[in-house]
């Protein structure tokens, strides 16, 4: 059985609300608030063709914004985090080298809505009193922060794979002959071996922000008004169901090929001459 | 809080969280088996000579690949009911995603191991007289499979982990059922807690599984 | 004269000749009988309208007039064996799930309101309250007034998040918006001191403090801040599902059943809610009650 459905693309366009007819919101029993809610302009709800009663435009521009915004902060956060998680799991030292396992095990084997819930319900009441307190209520946005952060180190335990896949594929005589020439430790990673790795990783490390920018939506789960959560509260609003989502799952898929473009660009410029760079994912 | 850490409430609600994982288990069988099917489908046809093929098996990589799984998701279980794929109902219109969805995922895994396999053997195969179809069959996908099955059961793990998205649409699997305990009885940390050590306990040993098929697979 | 009279004669005949159940079957009703199931949507924590019940089955108020309706059903399609479909909904999945004929009826605590109907449709109006604020105990919030600079938490979808929202606006009063998914989640959140308030319909929030496990910890406050009557909902313009179920409603608010079952979830209610009818429901029910 096919329902009826009313095709609207204009909702997407709605910049401003129309004037809703207001309860009143002065003390009073119920009854004079049921009158005053029913008067005012009972007509327009006769006019079903006028259907912008939010600026649902407004609303995809806030989500795609806050969607972008998350998504760059939790990338900084990966790679730096993944970076240096990355590179303890190939140093000398084998206690180093087991914290960082156990980080990339412990974030890749739990799902990321879990961990959202757990940064968000469970953090904030093992903290002391007073920090928890803070997190809860002083901090501004705290679903947003929660968001980032969750985000960011979920997928540092990606990136730190790749990271050290980078470091590992380069030949063992580099370090070596590094060493060699006297160079410390720290000498050859900063020197030889990060400056051809990060260059070789290029293309999983874009497939990891791509992973990002489509895993904010998780973050919907615990209050963040992202792209994938606006466009479910303008389909629930207007039943414009699969005008919304075409719109969103457009703005993902233009995102992406954005980026991908732009990292295939990047990746041909610092491309190592006489090296078959690896496939894009 | 973790003084007061209440072990009964996970007890006295074992037959509600089993039922939720029995939900995990079949959303990921379903669509582990459906993807992997469809999968073979898609990167077939990707790898195909007949470029409409080609391009449309592309284009669907494309774009499931750059959409949220939650927004596929609120796809099927909100839109695609309108256009009369109701009957299936919530449970199916999930099931259905996840398939699709990972079916991208997949195709894109099993065209690679398929590509692994060297293009002389596609030649010895036709040589013998095998048809595009036996050639495939006998020759090629038995080792592109044995090639990929690590990297496939790898992709089966994450799966697993993304089926608790399901939580948006409210279908008790594994996870929300920890959920709608925890909320209800107000044990937050415990479920989620215990939760986390059941996925983590699956999920990290089974990864180490598939790293010792990997050692043994490796040809 | 006498043609004109055999004529009317023999349709007014006709028309007793066909029962009713022969009558052409559209919408939700035809859907019913080609499935031999009926898909019931359902709230897990409006207590106690529909809530998930000590044996895991949704049960409450709204639910039971829902299996009043079901039961009518059974009889008029002569469907004995009628299977019941339960699918939870919350107050974001509720409408989509309802016109994209997932569910065929919604039990819960739905406000009946001019907006939402330009989607889906409403039964008569089975129960009445409004917005109001629940708090904790010595918190000093008696009005909305009082939570400038506050946080509030508020379920998405919901009349009262458009209400307080609305309010808010009017007043310049500034409030931090915590936004969760059903009212659980909202009760949590006051509960661990996320917010200093929890917003939704007055009789939800006794509901829920009946259901916490220290009630003395919380208080409702204040003055109704928007009007909500409760309906259950049914798929827009399909009135043959719509006046089957206001049959019955009008039924039970003739029979007195109504009161009978209002008793049973409220008066004082198996989670102790303890509201006696107030004269405005009371009124309702008689003006509902419409004859044959």
């Amino acid at each position: 059985m096919a329902m009826k459905y009313n095709w609207d693309w204009s909702i997407i366009l709605c910049r401003s609300p129309e004037e809703e007819p207001t309860a009143a919101v002065e003390p009073g029993t119920l009854a004079p608030d049921a009158t005053s809610a029913v008067g005012g302009g009972a007509g327009q709800f006769f006019d079903t063709g006028a259907s912008c009663a939010q600026p649902y435009f407004d609303w995809i521009v806030s989500g795609v914004s806050w969607t972008i915004i998350v998504a760059c902060a939790a990338w900084v956060i990966t790679f730096s985090l993944g970076s240096i998680i990355g590179i303890a799991r190939t140093v000398d030292q084998p206690v180093v080298r087991a914290v960082a396992t156990a980080y990339v095990e412990f974030f890749r084997n739990i799902p990321l809505l879990l961990q959202m819930f757990l940064w968000f319900f469970v953090v904030p009441e093992l903290l002391p009193e007073d920090a928890g307190r803070w997190v809860k209520r002083e901090l501004p946005l705290p679903e947003y922060w929660t968001a980032i952060v969750c985000l960011g180190m979920y997928h540092a335990s990606r990136t730190a794979e790749q990271v050290r896949a980078g470091i590992e594929s380069i030949p063992r005589g580099q370090t070596q002959a590094g060493l060699a020439m006297g160079l410390t430790q720290f000498q050859v990673y900063r020197h030889v071996l990060l400056p051809v790795s990060y260059r070789i990783i290029i293309p999983p490390l874009t497939s990891d922000f791509m992973g990002i920018f489509k895993n904010s939506s998780v973050a919907l789960t615990i209050g963040v008004m992202e792209l994938t959560a606006q466009s479910r509260q303008i389909a629930e609003y207007t039943f414009n169901i699969f005008e919304i989502f075409t719109v969103a799952t457009l703005i993902y898929m233009v995102v992406t090929l954005i980026v991908v473009t732009v990292m295939r660009f990047v990746e041909a410029k610092v491309r190592i001459p006489g090296t078959i760079a690896m496939g894009a994912d | 809080m973790f003084a007061n850490f209440d072990y009964q409430v996970i007890l006295d609600n074992v037959g509600i969280l089993w039922d939720g994982m029995l939900i995990t288990f079949l959303l990921t069988g379903v669509a582990l088996v459906g993807g992997i099917i469809f999968g073979t489908v898609l990167a077939l046809m990707r790898l195909s000579r007949f470029k409409v093929l080609s391009f449309a098996a592309g284009r669907y990589v494309d774009a499931f690949r750059s959409t949220p799984l939650i927004l596929v998701i609120f796809w099927f279980y909100f839109a695609m009911p309108i256009i009369g794929l109701q009957a299936i109902g919530g449970l199916g219109s999930v099931l259905i995603a996840f398939t699709l969805f990972e079916a991208a995922y997949y195709c894109e895994i099993i065209r690679a191991g398929i590509q692994s396999v060297t293009r002389a053997q596609i030649h010895a195969g036709q040589a013998l007289g095998l048809t595009y179809f036996q050639t495939m069959q006998y020759v090629i996908l038995p080792q592109a499979f044995r090639n990929m099955v690590p990297v496939l059961l790898t992709q089966a793990i994450v799966l697993f982990q993304d089926t608790s998205l399901v939580y948006v649409v409210g279908l008790k699997d594994f996870l929300t059922a920890a959920d709608l305990v925890a909320v209800r009885d107000n044990r937050v940390v415990e479920l989620y807690a215990a939760a986390a050590v059941v996925y983590f306990v699956l999920c990290f040993a089974s990864s180490l599984w598939v790293r010792r098929l990997r050692r043994q697979y490796a040809i | 004269m006498s043609k004109l009279k055999l004529l009317m004669a023999t349709l007014v005949l006709a028309a007793l000749a066909v029962p009713a159940s022969a009558a052409e079957l559209y919408g939700t009703l035809k859907k019913i009988k080609d499935s031999g199931t009926i898909a019931m949507g359902h709230r897990e924590a409006s207590v106690p309208f529909a809530y998930i019940g000590p044996e895991g089955k949704p049960i409450g108020y709204t639910v039971d007039l829902c299996y009043k309706v079901i039961d009518k059903i059974k009889k008029d399609l002569n469907m004995p064996d009628l299977k019941v479909k339960l699918v939870p909904v919350t107050s974001q999945t509720r409408i989509p799930l309802l016109a994209n004929g997932t569910i065929d009826i919604e039990c819960g605590s739905t406000t009946n309101n001019l907006t939402r109907s330009k989607q889906i449709d409403y039964l008569a109006v089975t129960f009445i309250t409004g917005t109001k604020l629940a708090v904790k105990k010595g918190s000093g919030i008696k009005e909305i007034e009082d939570m400038d600079g506050k946080a509030i938490a508020l379920s998405l979808g919901t009349t009262n998040e458009k209400a307080i929202k609305r309010i808010a606006k009017a007043k310049g009063i500034k409030l931090k918006y915590h936004m969760v998914k059903d009212h659980p989640q909202g009760w949590l959140a006051l509960d661990t001191d996320r917010v200093d308030a929890y917003a939704t319909d007055d009789v939800l929030l006794y509901g829920l403090i009946s259901k916490s496990k220290d009630a003395s910890k919380f208080v409702v406050t204040g003055r109704f801040l928007s009007y909500d009557p409760y309906g259950i909902m049914v798929r827009r313009d399909d009135s043959a599902m719509r006046l089957l179920g206001n049959t019955v409603l009008a039924d039970l608010m003739r029979s007195g059943e109504m009161q009978k079952i209002y008793d049973k979830w409220f008066n004082p209610g198996p989670t102790g809610i303890n509201m006696p009818i107030s004269s405005t429901l009371k009124t309702a029910y008689e003006i509902q009650a419409l004859p044959y």
